[in-house]
């Protein structure tokens, strides 16, 4: 082959593999899926194709309540993780020195341990005669009739325990990545420490939040394992509907509608949220 | 708190202090368990309104001392006065100073105007006067237009003169530029080299002006402090570093210094003459506190331009060494030569290309160099 020609199809010949991949293992089960979403049939008789939006409205008339719960618990623990996480990673960016990456491997260490062992140690601390709140409450500091397992605080405790890693790392890299002299600047412009932090750190840091909060929000909001382990049975989100509908009913199409009505939400959402608070548009909006 | 240095003088006469004054000022590092000096004992008076440059090599602690007088670093000895008061341990949101950082360090997330105006917004200067001297400030650094626009969407020049309009709107007693032109390429930093002149008699603020580059030194300052190793090694006028450096450190790094040193054979008239090499004659204006004994080994340094290159022996009382050439470098406007003399040092030779009579030598030819006596300048003992 010419060397010019090589040259224009090296690119495409790069993404190939990967487009491959998303094609086979992406976009096709997505394509059957969509279409499963639409049809109507049990597991005895078969499903058939019969262009059943029904599945759709019925999900959302059914299932109203655990999207909105399940957006709800994913707001407040994309929120605790935020709070949590800044700090941390404002520490470790700023004052890290050097061991920015061993402060960093300490947040990521909880990662090494398997998932489910993760939430079920949370389990273990959170519940009512577990080695911590037991003796608190063995010694009168909390009230007998208190109960934090099987709970929306629970719930939303997990999550954020789980998703952290995920928002301290965007928001790391945007803090470390800011020159230390556009801080200086700030400082020999008559800011206090805490004008340098609101004018100029925070601002600059803003893309590195709304990343993390793209990073948690998302996988929050269809999260099942948290519920089902923290939550007990009245405080279910979208997810857990999901799972049991597809896994235990054999409801595949309303599973499947269900699946894309939260997918178009956090779309729609996303959307929104990036036009509204968009990176450029997020520095605007803090300058002043 | 900060505190009059000089409490009786009477405060009409405040303009006469120095605008800076750095009194004993050392700073060391510890790193790596060593205590590493970065400027060792610095005694400096800058006057108000004055272009004053730190000159030096990197690692000569000049950023470190533009960094103790804006109140990034803390001095670990002596004392920094801003007009008279003393400023050590103030904070640098505190000081009456302002920097023009290497890198600009433009806010990146506000426009050139937000830039400008942040000093100002915060003093809480009413919004009235900041519109006023942001407007005026732009217009002086030629940036009427561009108001609205990013850091990133403007040229170097433009962002350096952002850097400039930012730190001198807030009238500050003293403007501290640290390498303020190194990112710009040689022609704008010719014509910013101009323009900062043109800005600081303008303004009437003082500069002090740190740069590694010996000619921005020489064409902008009105006074130039050569540092090495923590220390100023002289301080002078440019003409005056120039045409007599101190030390063999600041006649080699300010300009080509062609260094030659010879057994003094005798002294009389103020002069020292050296023989050198066969046939060759020095003659060295003596200066007082100059160690120059007959049979003394004397060093001395002659500038490129004032010698001038021939095939004869030059008679008279001019200074006449012989060497052969060993480089002919032709630059259009004039000709460098190389050459190495009868004792083995390299001598450089600027000559002007005036007339047409100007190839005087080829590589290899054995050639008289020959300068006045006046220029001759003994730099101390000769190793």
């Amino acid at each position: 082959m010419a060397g010019p020609a090589r040259r224009r199809l090296a690119p495409y010949l790069m993404i190939l593999p990967g487009a491959l991949w998303m094609l086979a293992f992406f976009l096709l089960p997505l394509a059957l899926m969509v279409s499963l979403s639409l049809q109507t049939g049990n597991l005895v008789d078969g499903f058939r194709q019969t262009f059943h939006w029904q599945n759709y409205t019925d999900g959302l008339s059914i299932y109203g309540d655990k999207f909105a719960r399940s957006l709800w618990y994913a707001l407040l623990a994309t929120l605790a993780c935020a709070v949590l996480a800044y700090p941390a990673a404002y520490w470790i960016a700023m004052h890290g020195g050097r061991h920015k990456s061993t402060y960093l491997f300490l947040v990521l260490l909880p990662y090494f341990v398997p998932f489910v062992l993760r939430i079920v140690s949370w389990k273990l601390v959170l519940t009512d005669h577990g080695p911590v709140l037991g003796p608190l409450r063995d010694h009168g500091l909390l009230p007998a009739d208190l109960h934090v397992l099987d709970t929306g605080f629970a719930v939303v405790s997990g999550l954020a325990y789980n998703f952290l890693p995920f928002m301290v790392l965007p928001v790391y890299v945007a803090l470390e990545r800011i020159d230390p002299r556009v801080v200086e600047a700030a400082y020999d412009l008559y800011a206090s420490r805490f004008q340098a932090f609101r004018h100029v750190i925070l601002p600059l840091s803003l893309p590195g939040v709304f990343a993390g909060v793209i990073m948690t929000f998302v996988p929050m909001s269809a999260d099942y394992v948290n519920a089902e382990v923290l939550g007990g049975p009245r405080n279910t989100m979208i997810g857990n509907v999901i799972q049991s509908e597809y896994f235990a009913n054999s409801a595949y199409p309303l599973a499947s509608a269900l699946s894309f009505t939260l997918m178009a939400i956090l779309l729609v959402g996303i959307f929104i949220y990036a036009r509204a608070l968009g990176t450029r548009d997020v520095l605007e909006a803090a300058r002043r | 708190m900060t505190e009059t240095k000089h409490a009786a003088a009477p405060p009409d006469v405040g303009a006469a202090l120095p605008a800076i004054e750095l009194a004993g000022v050392a700073k060391e590092y510890r790193a790596h368990g060593e205590t590493v000096a970065a400027v060792r004992g610095l005694d400096l008076e800058i006057a108000q309104g004055e272009f004053f440059s730190l000159l030096g090599p990197s690692g000569c602690g000049k950023t470190t001392t533009l960094r103790i007088i804006a109140g990034f670093e803390e001095p670990t000895a002596g004392r920094v006065y801003l007009h008279g008061a003393d400023v050590t341990g103030v904070p640098a949101n505190k000081r009456d100073v302002n920097m023009v950082f290497q890198s600009y360090a433009l806010f990146p997330h506000m426009s050139v105007w937000d830039n400008v105006a942040f000093g100002l917004r915060r003093r809480r200067v009413p919004k009235e006067e900041i519109r006023a001297r942001v407007g005026e400030m732009l217009e002086t650094v030629d940036l009427t237009g561009r108001e609205k626009r990013r850091p990133a969407e403007l040229s170097g020049g433009q962002q350096q003169r952002v850097a400039l309009a930012r730190a001198l709107v807030n009238r500050p007693r003293a403007l501290l530029l640290d390498e303020p032109l190194g990112a710009l390429d040689q022609k704008l930093r010719q014509a910013m080299q101009v323009e900062l002149k043109r800005i600081q008699r303008e303004v009437g603020i003082t500069f002090v002006y740190v740069t590694h580059d010996q000619g921005e030194a020489l064409t902008m300052s009105d006074r130039i402090a050569v540092m090495n190793d923590g220390r100023v090694e002289q301080l002078g006028t440019p003409r005056e570093i120039y045409e007599r450096p101190a030390t063999r450190f600041v006649a080699g790094f300010i300009g080509t210094s062609n260094l030659l040193a010879g057994e003094v054979e005798r002294i009389g008239d103020g002069r020292a003459v050296i023989s050198y090499g066969p046939d060759g004659r020095i003659e060295v204006p003596l200066r007082p506190a100059l160690p120059a004994a007959p049979g003394r080994r004397l060093e001395l340094t002659v500038r490129p331009e004032k010698i001038t290159i021939g095939t004869e022996r030059p008679g008279g009382a001019l200074c006449a060494v012989r060497g052969t050439v060993t480089e002919v470098v032709y630059l259009g406007t004039s000709t460098n030569y190389n050459v190495s003399t009868a004792t083995g040092a390299d001598v450089v030779v600027f000559t002007q290309n005036a007339t047409s009579a100007d190839h005087v030598a080829a590589r290899g030819d054995t050639v008289w160099l020959s300068w006045e006596p006046r220029h001759s300048y003994a730099m101390g003992a000769a190793q």
